[in-house]
Parts: structure tokens; C-alpha cells; sequence
């Protein structure tokens, strides 16, 4: 099985150890990965800020950059619901009918992680071990975009030596929202001090989600309190084995 | 002062943009919580109810495909609605614009010789900014629904569109009632208050012989009204005065009475948690010797037919005003109605009110949201509002593609920059090197950013942000697969 990565722009950035997890894991479970070196960003923030004609360039980029690639997997629930759900209007409006057809071939072969490990590989135990407590936070794109219902959670109880619990609210936005979060910073910081209320109760070590960007939000946040629960990427807690461990930066 | 404590300006043309009214609002901890606690109970009674419905997603399919068939024909409902109505007794009256409609109800006021007016609770009379027009021309306006009378005595504005004073308190409402009622002795009992609403409004209903209404649908097919309510104070005014006017938005119309069958079943569940709603009025033009005797509906557009010339936007005139999707809003649930500075509030009202103005005004709402799709996850009309939220949003930014002044905004200027430096993943790289390097002015010795200038300011206002990692994901590839031994890609 081969597949190509597509990191993310912020990812790429600001989050290097959940590619280099995602890496990690998928060559563990026997993945032939490739890494496209030209990659920028799949459009989500200027198309979420209504900057269209920009957000199109880079939509037809990610078109031509991955048409031939056997799958395509991204570590970002965000962006893969970008590609699900505005490329096609995006193609619609501004495209021609070639792109569009590449498009429409693409489309079925591109995965957020956690479908690519239940949908394409089958597998729900990938063979980790994380001895924490964690607590799983169902980013909205994920949970409403790309209805990956409880796929991140049977990812997560085949984890050895974790213990989940639950974090109540689960439906309920963390105010990060993309430029939202400055354009409307105000709203925003109610709206994660509201979702840090849930997540501090859960007592946990780690609070976890598909998508650093809610955990950016998050972890900013509750690096700012000092609050002693950490952010991870669960591409870090399924890689993560005994042999070679999570690197859980400071 | 209001119950508030400030005052709300719902006037799109005047109100502040959101993210500034949204101010007093988040550092009212009483009205946060009144709020959240009020959005709280409708959600969870609206879960359960829909939850017992194994026909759910066949209902709002349904729901919005009688929508959607009105809004495509909709000059032939329209038509003969105002057919059929006529022929039963009513008089329709069409009105372009707020100040059309307000002067056609003035007028028949002045027929009716009316110096005094009861209301059932209608949106569409504050989007027209109705009472304070009949106020400044000698009518007095009285309020019937328990909401809008706590509002009214209360010197305040609607903050949602089913309950309307939900961002106020019982002991609040003892507070009104105790000083505009004389009444000190009352208690914040809620039998004790609706007794004391009751008292009060009697008398208007049994003198006031002129009454005003909405209506929650037209039906096409016999002309007539359909109006839901929980209270009775509907029922009241629609059967006790000599005359009735009912002020309605064009999209309001149904096809046939048949489609009351999805409808009501949608509308009671998501809008109040109810399998049914306790009262239902249903009245086709005039019966003599039975309630009003003159019967006027002014169909109002103000802006709707130019949403419905817009594919993606039409939807928006689905609606059918449940107010679901500011319950299960959390953007809402932190500002309240009065931020959106408008009487429609919430994600409906964020993409609504910008329309009905053409986007002359309202610009700020359509980013009011974190897009997190929970509006349209509960909509019954299935109104997809985050995809109308990011049109509009591209409408707005193509207004701004017309003006100079768009350099001088950091955000226009950070997106146009950032789509040159991903269009090539040269530059990119170059500006994550660049990137790394600057932001070592910011970040501190634990390696986090504590405090950003300009728009980042609003980034660490409440958040850190860890510094730039000295080696990206391809930079970290290419080096392994240089240790490989691989030629990098």
C-alpha cells in the first residue's frame, strides 16, 4: 500500500512531531509513504475568510500536486473537510470541466488519519501504548464535516495502557474557528473558557483531537493557565509504543 | 436603562459591529448566565424530542422541499393567496420596503380611528421598526405575549426570535413588573408573575378593538393565516377585536394546507422542545358575526426578493423561524441576541440580516461564527448556514476588492500575501525560515509566545502559543531521506 502525505501548512509549521508521527505510525503498519515536497496549503483559510479566487489557486494546486497519488492522507480533519466540502463548489464556480473531473477522481482517495487506518487499513489496534489518561475532543469538521463518528474512539481504546474519559459537551465548539479567533477574539476566549471548563474536569494528562488546530486553541490556552493538561496530536498517541515512545515536547 | 444593562441596538443601519456589541455582553456574567442556562433547557427538551422522531432526516427533507417549491413559485402562491384571501373577505396589501409597510398599517389605523393597538409577538413588526413609528404617531402599542411585555415594561429589546426575553431572569421580571405595575408587594413566584401579566392584559383585550399579528405561514391554497403560540394572548387577539392586521414576510407562504403536516411537526419540536405547540390559529379572511370583521394582511418585502435571485443564498428564505439554531449556537451562547444588532439574532440572523440590507449594513455578521456547523446539524429546513456564512463572506471581501483602503486593513493585507507565498513552495519555505527567525523576538525562555502585536494581540489575549520548531516536517523528510541515502524529492 502507498500513500502520499499531505502534512498542512500549519502542520508543516507549527506541529513538525505530528508528521513525524504519522509517519512513525504508518510505516510501522507497513505504509510505503511519500511526502510531496511541493505542498503548501489546501485553501481552508482564506475560502473560512472569503478570499474565494485565492482559495481556488491553491485547491486546484492540491488537485494537480496529488492526481496521480494512490491515497492521500491528511493528519487534519479540517482540511480534508475543506476538500469534501468547498473544493466541489469552489471547481463549480471557477473551474473548468478537466479539473473537475480530476477532481472528482481524486476525491475518494483522499483520507483524514483516522479513516485512513479503520476505512482503508481495517485496523483499529495499531499496536500503541500510552500509558496516560486522555480525554478526546470531536473537532467540529470532524465530527460534523467528515462524520467520523466513533472511529477516533476505537482508535483510542485499542491503546495500551490508556484510560479515556469522556469530555462532556463533546458537540460543542472551542471558539477557534480559524481567523475567528482574532477577528472576533473576544467571543472566541469565552468560548475556550467554556470548553476549558469541560476539559479541566475530566482531570486527565492529555486532551487529544485529529486536528491541531483545535488543539492550538486549546493548548494555548491551558498553557497560558498553567493547567497541567497537555494538548497531543492522536497521531502522537497511536504512534507512540513502548519501544519508542510519544516525544511530548515541554 | 434596560434590564440589560445597556442599550441594545438592533438597528442594522446604526448598530456596532458584532465583535464591539458582543462587549457588554461577555462582561455581563448575570446575562451570560441566563443565556447559556435558558439555550441549555430548550436544547436538551429539542434532543429528546427529536430523538423519538425515527423520521427525522425524512422530515427536514420534506420540510425543506415545501420550502424550496414555495420560494421557486413563489409569485404564483403569492398570487393566489392574495386571490383567495380577497375572495374570502381579507384585503392583502403588498409593501417593498419597512417605510411602505409602515405607513400602509398607519393608514388603516386611521380608518380604524385606533389611538390604541394589541400585539401578538411578531419579528417581522420589529424588523419594520413598527412600535416606535405608531408610538411617535399617536398609537399606543401594547404587547400580549408574557415576553414582549417583560421587554416592553421593561425598556428593553428582543434577544431571540421564539423567546424573546430569554437573556432575562425571573427575579428581573419581578424587578419590571414590581415598579411598572405598582406592584411591590410581588413575588418572583412564576405563577405569581403570569397572574400579574394576566391582570394587565385582560382589560387591553376586552377594550382594544384593533389587534396586530405575524404569521408563521400564508396558505397559498385557501388564503389563509396560520399563527403558533403557547400562551392564549394569540387566540385572544385574533378573535376578540373588530380589526386585524397581520404583517408577513413573502417567504411565509406554503403551498397547500397539507404541508402543515411537516411543518407544525418540525416547528413545535425544534423551536420549543413540544411535540405540539399548545395553541394553534388557523383563519381564512373574514366570518361575519365571528371575530374581526376587517381582516388586512401586508406582505412585506424588504429585501427578500433580492435573496432569492442569489442560488446559494435563497435557502435562507427557508426559515421558518424556530430559532434552533441560536439554542444550539455557541457563539450565541456566549453574546446573546443583542450583539447581532438586529431582532433576528443567532446564525440565522448572522446571514438574514446582511441580506435583507443588500450588505449595506451588517458586514461583521457573517464572521460571527466559528463555522462549527452545529445551526445546520439542527436546522429542520436543512438551511445550510455555514456555506451562506462563507458566501457572504466572499461578497463582502469582493466589496472590499473595490476600495483602496483595503491595504490599510492587516487582514485584507495578511490574506493577500499569504495566497502569494502558497502559491509556491519556494516561498513558502522561505517564509517559514523568515518566520522562525522573527518570532524569536516574541517567544520567551520556555520556548512559548506569551504576547503578539497588532491582530495577534487578539490571539494572546487569552492564549500562548508555542514558538517555531527549528525544523519543519519537509525539512525533517528531506534530511531523513537524505540519511537514506535517497535522492530527495
Amino acid at each position: 500500500m502507498r500513500a502520499s502525505l499531505f502534512i498542512t501548512c500549519y502542520n508543516d509549521t507549527l506541529f513538525p512531531e505530528t508528521g513525524r508521527a504519522v509517519v512513525a505510525l504508518l510505516e510501522r503498519l507497513g505504509v510505503d509513504l511519500e511526502f510531496r515536497s511541493q505542498q503548501t496549503c489546501c485553501g481552508q483559510m482564506h475560502a473560512n475568510t472569503g478570499f474565494r479566487s485565492e482559495a481556488f489557486s491553491q485547491a486546484k494546486r492540491f488537485v494537480r500536486l496529488y492526481q496521480d497519488a494512490e491515497a492521500v492522507v491528511v493528519p487534519s480533519s479540517s482540511c480534508v473537510a475543506m476538500v469534501r466540502e468547498q473544493y466541489p463548489g469552489l471547481f463549480e464556480e471557477l473551474g473548468n470541466e478537466a479539473l473537475r473531473r480530476e477532481f472528482a477522481a481524486l476525491l475518494p482517495r483522499v483520507y483524514e488519519l483516522s479513516e485512513f487506518l479503520i476505512d482503508r487499513l481495517g485496523i483499529e489496534d495499531v499496536g500503541a501504548w500510552f500509558p496516560h489518561r486522555v480525554t478526546y475532543h470531536a473537532s467540529c469538521h470532524g465530527l460534523r464535516g467528515l462524520h467520523l463518528g466513533d472511529r477516533p474512539l476505537r482508535l483510542l481504546r485499542a491503546v495500551r495502557g490508556l484510560e479515556l474519559t469522556p469530555l462532556p459537551n463533546l458537540d460543542r465548539c472551542c471558539g477557534f474557528g480559524g481567523t475567528f479567533s482574532v477577528k472576533n477574539g473576544d467571543v472566541s476566549s469565552a468560548m475556550l473558557a467554556t470548553k476549558l471548563e469541560d476539559v479541566l474536569g475530566t482531570q486527565t494528562e492529555f486532551c487529544t483531537a485529529l486536528d491541531n488546530s483545535c488543539l492550538m486553541h486549546m493548548g494555548g490556552a491551558l498553557h497560558r493557565r498553567q493547567a497541567g493538561i497537555r494538548t497531543i496530536h492522536m497521531a502522537q498517541i497511536l504512534a507512540s509504543t513502548e519501544a519508542s515512545p510519544a516525544e511530548i515536547p515541554a | 436603562m434596560s434590564t440589560s444593562g445597556y442599550h441594545p441596538d438592533l438597528d442594522p443601519a446604526s448598530a456596532p459591529p458584532f465583535p464591539k456589541a458582543a462587549l457588554p455582553v461577555l462582561n455581563n456574567m448575570q446575562l451570560r448566565k441566563n443565556v447559556a442556562h435558558a439555550v441549555d433547557v430548550i436544547q436538551a427538551k429539542r434532543g429528546r424530542l427529536v430523538a423519538e422522531k425515527t423520521d427525522w432526516q425524512q422530515l427536514r427533507a420534506a420540510g425543506a422541499a415545501i420550502r424550496d417549491h414555495a420560494l421557486e413559485n413563489l409569485s404564483f402562491y403569492l398570487q393566489q393567496f392574495e386571490e383567495r384571501c380577497t375572495a374570502a373577505g381579507g384585503v392583502v396589501h403588498w409593501a417593498a420596503d419597512a417605510a411602505e409597510a409602515r405607513r400602509i398599517i398607519l393608514d388603516l389605523l386611521r380608518q380604524e380611528q385606533a389611538d390604541e393597538v394589541i400585539k401578538i409577538k411578531t419579528m417581522t413588526s420589529a424588523e419594520i421598526q413598527l412600535n416606535p413609528y405608531l408610538e411617535s404617531a399617536g398609537v399606543k402599542v401594547f404587547e400580549t405575549d408574557l415576553a414582549e411585555i417583560i421587554l416592553q415594561l421593561g425598556n428593553d429589546e428582543p434577544s431571540h426570535i421564539v423567546v424573546p426575553a430569554l437573556h432575562v431572569n425571573r427575579g428581573q421580571v419581578r424587578e419590571i413588573f414590581a415598579r411598572s405595575m405598582n406592584r411591590p408587594d410581588l413575588s418572583d413566584d412564576p405563577q405569581a408573575l403570569t397572574a400579574a401579566a394576566r391582570s394587565y392584559l385582560r382589560q387591553k383585550f376586552l377594550t382594544v378593538p384593533t389587534a396586530i399579528s405575524g404569521a408563521n405561514f400564508l396558505i397559498a391554497e385557501t388564503g389563509g393565516v396560520a399563527i403558533v403560540e403557547s400562551e392564549g394572548n394569540g387566540r385572544m387577539c385574533l378573535t376578540l377585536p373588530r380589526a386585524l392586521i397581520t404583517v408577513a414576510g413573502i417567504e411565509k407562504v406554503l403551498p397547500r394546507f397539507q404541508d402543515l403536516e411537516v411543518m407544525l411537526q418540525v416547528l413545535a419540536r425544534s423551536a420549543t422542545g413540544e411535540r405540539m405547540n399548545p395553541y394553534t390559529s388557523l383563519w381564512t379572511g373574514v366570518t361575519p358575526g365571528d371575530g374581526p370583521q376587517r381582516f388586512h394582511v401586508v406582505l412585506l418585502d424588504n429585501g427578500r426578493s433580492s435573496i432569492l435571485k442569489r442560488e446559494t443564498e435563497r435557502q435562507t428564505l427557508r426559515c421558518i423561524r424556530c430559532a434552533a439554531c441560536m439554542n444550539s449556537c455557541p457563539v450565541y451562547r456566549q453574546t446573546g441576541g443583542h450583539a447581532y444588532g438586529s431582532v433576528y439574532p443567532g446564525p440565522i440572523g448572522a446571514i438574514l440580516t446582511p441580506q435583507l440590507t443588500e450588505l449595506h449594513h451588517a458586514q461583521s455578521l457573517p464572521y460571527a461564527s466559528s463555522l462549527c456547523g452545529a445551526c445546520y446539524e439542527v436546522c429542520p429546513v436543512k438551511i445550510n448556514i455555514p456555506e451562506i456564512l462563507i458566501d457572504l463572506r466572499a461578497q463582502v471581501t469582493d466589496q472590499e476588492r473595490r476600495q483602496t483602503r483595503r491595504w490599510f486593513d492587516p487582514m485584507y493585507l495578511g490574506m493577500r500575501v499569504a495566497s502569494f507565498v502558497f502559491a509556491s513552495a519556494g516561498r513558502f519555505h522561505a517564509a517559514q525560515r523568515l518566520g522562525r527567525i522573527g518570532m524569536r523576538l516574541f517567544t520567551g525562555k520556555d520556548g512559548w509566545i506569551h504576547s503578539l502585536p497588532g491582530m495577534g494581540a487578539k490571539w494572546t489575549q487569552s492564549r500562548d502559543l508555542r514558538g517555531l520548531p527549528q525544523q519543519t516536517f519537509h525539512e525533517w523528510w528531506a534530511a531523513r531521506d537524505k540519511a537514506a541515502g535517497k535522492e530527495a524529492q
